[in-house]
């Protein structure tokens, strides 16, 4: 593994000055029979490209929710949410899967790799999915099965790996499809501290790149490492503050990080999302 | 590409479960094999049955006595005549104009033996009176020597020909040809002048023969076939004509038979043919069970596609593939199976036969002789119905997990 300096951010849509996400008094509703829960109750904000968000909050201040409308996995109720120029809001299931797949890069807590697909078929997922599974692109699933330090294990079902490695393989295949943002969702929250560092690190190199990272989680700890936090409650912002005391890891530290982009930059990621 | 992928993907699901893909396909390649067979079999036993007709001549009639019920033999002492008497039989051949040839015949048990061959002991067989005519309308094959002749019949000459068996039986080691059979009860001698080619026992021939006043059975055969059916029914009017409640003849008619045959035959196809296809849409059932259970276990996998940005229709197709993938492993495998079934019955039969004979020998005739006729039109519908079957039971399920919400599919354990 060789060390690389902490990359300048790729020239992209995504470049500074860009809007990766924004979002407009977006409201979501849960009609029950008895009752009706408003999880979200007008949440507005913007996600500059290149930012580092951790969304925070106590339990039931409506993060899942956010994180889920983020996602598009489910549409708000009401408001607007736009992806670069696309008002998400108003997508079908279709598009909105579309968007996903090309869009969006998911890193969850409990890893969800496919259990019968090894590890550079996972990584191959979202690019099946938008029908752009070359000869060339597997080439570069495999390239970035071995920037996150799996390049001999690239035949390994995800039994076969720990949960960090896992959790490594999500990563790369968050980035597969170059993504306008990374979702992390409580990402660390199976992991043990040493490992949760070791991701982390990962973290802060893909955003030194250039990439949106959005996570959630509980943990001030792991809050601690983004350049953003926003805190809900009861489906409202309460704060949404730059990270003054934002703990960044060392050139050195990160040296070591199983994350290596040199092989990866070769060929520009964002090709295959345009 | 998206293609290939899409079934090897599948596949690879399905290895992940062996044993239950293997059964899911056994419950498939049942319901395929089972139509072959049963088709082939139901084809094997009504050609046999039609052949056996056939043997009997579709331009023939036959006039059978039939020996009226005991008591009303008893209640005279005397042996009441009954069947076709010899008036009636000039009646019939001088009146019907349609009739070419009509042959009275007369038939015996009596036993045989072979005085030269101690050996062999006597043997119960039929005696059968008739005139040359008779080998070409009963289509009987002389294997050597000759049928009887005009010559010999008004010569009175006391010849006989032997069937097949009779003749392997009576004459063991040597050419009965020339030799004589004799007959221990009537003391009688016959020369043997020919034998016959070896034939299927005709089921349609049977009786009593005590007190026929003329004949037992007269053969009839018509000038054209087409007029079988009215030639027939102006021998019942004539026979009939003084008695038309008379017991003591049948008119046969192996045409009628054979259109008959003809129909139960239909009739017998499709009942195999249903029972072959409920097996397969139990095949499918089974299917479905499976892709259901397969549906709710990957919950978690569905809900990760979904976000990964698989559509609704990615979804089906992924679990209509798999059980694609099974009913036509089953299919496939199915036709092998179906393909085996004349060699399996035949040394099936070979197996019973040497190891149970009793068993054999109860076996109706029907069964020892039948050979299954695969009918190849039975391939490509068994195949093309499991296939229908996998698509038919396999989008529901299919469909249930394309519905899920991917959210709480995510959250699914
Ligand atoms: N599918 C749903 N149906 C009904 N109510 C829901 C649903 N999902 C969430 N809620 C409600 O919406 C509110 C916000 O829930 P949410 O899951 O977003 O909270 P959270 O911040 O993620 O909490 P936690 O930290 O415990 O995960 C809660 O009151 C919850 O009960
Ligand atoms: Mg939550």
């Amino acid at each position: 593994m060789t060390a690389s300096p902490a990359a300048a951010p790729q020239a992209s849509k995504s470049a500074i000055g860009t809007t990766a996400v924004r979002i407009v008094d977006l409201q979501k509703h849960y009609f029950l029979k008895s009752e009706t829960v408003r999880a979200l109750r007008g949440v507005t904000f913007d996600v500059p490209a290149g930012d580092y968000v951790a969304i925070m909050g106590p339990s039931g201040s409506g993060k899942s929710t956010l994180l889920n409308l983020l996602g598009c996995l489910d549409r708000p109720t009401s408001g607007s949410f736009y992806l670069g120029e696309d008002n998400v809001a108003a997508m079908n299931d279709d598009q909105l899967s579309e968007i996903r797949a090309s869009r969006i890069g998911f890193v969850f807590q409990s890893y969800n790799l496919i259990q019968q697909l090894t590890v550079v078929e996972n990584i191959e997922v979202p690019l099946y999915y938008m029908g752009r599974l070359d000869a060339q692109a597997r080439e570069r699933c495999k390239k970035l099965a071995k920037m996150v330090g799996l390049g001999e294990r690239l035949d390994h079902r995800p039994t076969q790996l720990s949960g960090g490695q896992q959790q490594r393989v999500a990563i790369a295949r968050s980035l597969v499809n170059n993504p306008y943002f990374i979702l992390a969702d409580e990402a660390t929250g199976n992991l043990d501290s040493v490992t949760t560092e070791e991701i982390l690190a990962i973290f802060q190199k893909l955003n030194d790149e250039g990439r949106t990272i959005i996570m959630v989680t509980h943990e001030d700890d792991v809050a601690a490492h983004a350049k953003r936090v926003i805190r809900l409650k009861d489906g409202l912002i309460q704060t949404d503050l730059i990270n003054q005391n934002r703990i960044v890891f060392s050139a050195e530290r990160l040296a070591k990080v199983a994350y290596n982009s040199d092989d990866y930059r070769e060929t520009p990621a964002r090709e295959i999302a345009s | 590409m998206q293609f290939l992928r899409t079934w090897q993907l599948g596949i690879k699901s399905l290895l992940l479960h062996p044993m239950r893909s293997a059964l899911t396909v056994l419950g498939i390649f049942i319901g395929v094999a089972s139509v072959i067979w049963l088709l082939a079999i139901g084809e094997g036993i009504s050609q046999k049955a039609q052949k056996q007709i056939e043997e009997l001549g579709a331009e023939n009639i036959i006039v059978r006595s039939i020996q009226p019920p005991d008591e009303s033999v008893s209640f005279n002492s005397t042996v009441k005549a009954f069947g076709v008497t010899r008036a009636e039989y000039k009646m019939l051949s001088t009146t019907i104009p349609s009739i070419r040839d009509i042959i009275p015949i007369r038939e015996v048990v009596k036993k045989f033996s072979n005085t030269n061959n101690a050996n062999v002991k006597p043997l119960d067989g039929r005696l059968v009176g008739c005139t040359p005519e008779y080998s070409d309308i009963t289509k009987l094959n002389i294997d050597r020597g000759h049928f009887l002749t005009h010559r010999e019949i008004q010569s009175r000459a006391t010849v006989c020909v032997l069937a097949h068996d009779l003749a392997q039986y009576l004459f063991p080691s040597d050419d009965p040809i020339n030799k004589q059979i004799f007959l221990p009860e009537s003391k009688e001698y016959y020369k043997i002048v020919g034998v016959l080619k070896p034939r299927n026992a005709t089921a349609a021939i049977g009786g009593s023969l005590a007190a026929q006043d003329f004949s037992k059975d007269v053969y009839i055969r018509v000038k054209n076939v087409n007029d079988v059916p009215r030639t027939a029914e102006l021998i019942q009017s004539t026979l009939k004509s003084k008695d038309p409640a008379r017991q003591d003849i049948s008119v046969i008619v192996p045409y009628e038979l054979l259109e008959q045959a003809k129909t139960t035959r239909l009739m017998f196809m499709m009942f195999m043919g249903l029972i072959a296809a409920i097996s397969l849409i139990v095949g499918g059932i089974g299917i479905m069970n499976i892709m259901l259970a397969t549906v709710t276990e990957r919950t978690r996998e569905i809900g990760i596609r979904r976000a990964l940005g698989g559509k609704r229709k990615d979804i089906i197709r992924q679990f209509l593939v798999e059980t694609i993938a099974l009913s036509v492993v089953g299919g496939l495998t199915g036709i092998l199976g179906g393909l085996l079934c004349p060699v399996i019955i035949d040394n099936g039969m070979a197996l019973v036969e040497n190891f149970f004979p009793r068993v054999y020998a109860n076996l109706p005739d029907v069964a020892k002789e039948m050979r299954p006729q695969l009918v190849p039109a039975s391939f490509p519908i068994a195949f093309g119905i499991s296939v229908v079957v996998g698509v038919v039971f396999g989008i529901y399920p299919a469909m249930r997990a394309a519905k899920m919400d991917p959210i709480e599919a995510l959250r699914h354990e």
